[in-house]
């Protein structure tokens, strides 16, 4: 028997911890914990950063749970791999300007900027749109270019290195669906309600870490 | 390209999924959390489910049911019914509702949609309005009272959009049950007023309610709760045949693609040489 990945799941408080939990488990992967707990995310051998939510809310719970120096640790010097989603790819960067300005982790630089667009469409990007994939290894192995994914957000993540974004989605702009720099892995739709197409997605990214 | 959204609306009332018929008269469909799973395996794009008791009642949200059906779904599940306070919101991200929908609050405690959406995010954020027509103009319904109340429906949803609604679910009282198809011109002039995604809901009978809502407003989604409870793969079907007009997803293993379809929207039979060469074909399931 192949021992199973260690997945943790930041739990910072704003995050659907729940359902992203139950998409992974639904995969048959069973050492899943939703946890902020030191201990837990040494011992894991993946992390998942999910969000919904405001940046400012995001990183602030993230600062009060003391999760910047352990995560700082574990991933850039470690390189342990994680995997943001939604507001937790948009942490990954280096500073947000919602609700005012406010520093992310500085991991990925760019910034985390309001979707202004022409009036035809409508912010929130909400729903379903067709993903360009540049880069299908390691995330997108089981999709096809042009899978659809399901996004809900009204900020993008505008890398300053375009070697950063790995797929992307055409809303009016280019909008970034998914970053990757090394062991670091974002993507802005909510693979874990993406259907099929989202649980391929988890399947790539926890096959790409064991 | 952003595709159109095929929403269903889950409606449980003390447990059970009901098909609501003008918001007066309850039939028993089933238990949410087969009808979450089956919604989910047949491709629907997002799940309502909305709890019709729950304020009625005092109850506030039944946290167990949507801690159980969010492990069923795996597309985005809109939750409402009874929410009004952060504290309920958050417990209910926790369970693994995506988005809440606001309704008798976000009438009563404008300041909710504010705090929720500065907490939460303006996405999690949907404002249902029940709107009903009054000597010709649209008016907010209150359907714990059963009347309308003196709300003007496209001056609120533009207020629920500045105080920071992030979707506006708005359905149609009159249509409700009826099958008459989605009403246009509430959509069209809900479109007109707000930016922020709107979800048209009330009235669906089948496919071409879809196509006509989707090909004369601007609406991003619509919902329907009755008919997708009642036949098999009510929605892959329903979606193969939109498909044809609008760009919607269609990405389930059964997409009907090559269906066609009756003047009722029921699939034809498929030609006797057809069924004869599927007869021996193998199909691999499909392996995430």
């Amino acid at each position: 028997m192949i021992k199973q990945p260690s997945i943790v799941i930041i739990d910072y408080g704003v995050g659907n911890t729940q359902s992203v939990a139950n998409a992974i488990k639904f995969l048959g992967y069973k050492n899943v914990k939703i946890s902020c707990d030191f201990n837990d995310i040494e011992n894991a051998d993946a992390l998942i950063l999910p969000g919904v939510g405001a940046f400012e809310e995001a990183i602030q719970n993230i600062k009060k749970r003391n999760l910047v120096e352990i995560l700082n640790y574990q991933v850039l010097d470690l390189k342990k791999p994680i995997l943001g989603i939604c507001v937790g790819m948009q942490l990954l960067a280096t500073y947000s300007e919602e609700n005012g300005k406010h520093e992310g982790l500085n991991w990925i630089k760019g910034e985390v900027k309001k979707l202004n667009l022409s009036r035809e469409f409508s912010v929130p990007h909400v729903g379903w749109n067709d993903v360009i994939i540049k880069s299908k290894d390691p995330l997108f192995t089981k999709n096809t270019d042009l899978s659809n994914f399901y996004f809900d957000h009204s900020f993008y993540f505008d890398c300053y290195d375009e070697q950063n974004v790995i797929a992307y989605c055409d809303y009016d702009i280019k909008v970034t669906a998914a970053v990757q720099k090394g062991n670091i892995f974002g993507v802005q739709f909510h693979p874990e309600k993406s259907h099929n197409n989202g649980l391929k997605m988890f399947r790539d990214f926890i096959n790409s870490i064991s | 390209m952003l595709k159109k959204r095929i929403a269903a609306t889950v409606v449980v009332r003390d447990g059970i999924v009901v098909q609501s018929i003008g918001f007066e008269k309850y039939l028993p469909v089933g238990k949410p959390d087969i009808a979450i799973e089956f919604l989910n395996q047949w491709g629907v794009d997002e799940i309502i489910l909305i709890d019709i008791s729950a304020t009625k009642n005092n109850t506030g949200p039944q946290f167990d049911v949507i801690r159980e059906v969010s492990k069923k779904g795996f597309v985005p599940l809109t939750v409402g019914g009874g929410v009004s306070n952060i504290e309920q919101i958050r417990e209910l991200m926790n369970c693994g509702a995506d988005k809440i929908s606001i309704n008798k609050a976000a009438i009563h405690n404008k300041a909710l949609i504010t705090e929720a959406a500065h907490i939460f995010g303006n996405q999690c954020v949907v404002v249902s309005l029940d709107a009903i027509k009054i000597d010709g103009k649209y008016k907010v319904y209150d359907y714990i009272l059963r009347k309308h109340l003196d709300i003007e429906v496209f001056s609120f949803a533009k207020e629920a959009e500045r105080l920071g609604a992030g979707e506006i679910l708005i359905n149609s009282v009159d249509r409700d049950g009826s099958y008459l198809g989605f009403d246009i011109e509430l959509m069209n002039e809900i479109c007109a007023v707000v930016n922020i995604p709107v979800i048209a809901a009330g009235g669906a009978k089948n496919a071409n309610d879809f196509i006509e809502v989707f090909s004369k407003t601007k609406v991003s989604a619509a919902s329907a709760a009755n008919f997708f409870n009642f036949f098999e793969h009510s929605v892959n079907i329903t979606k193969a045949k939109i498909n044809k007009e609008i760009n919607i997803r269609l990405e389930t293993f059964a997409d009907y693609k090559d269906a066609e379809f009756d003047s009722d929207i029921r699939l034809k039979k498929k030609a006797d040489d057809v069924l004869e060469s599927m007869l021996y074909l193998k199909i691999e399931k499909e392996i995430i």
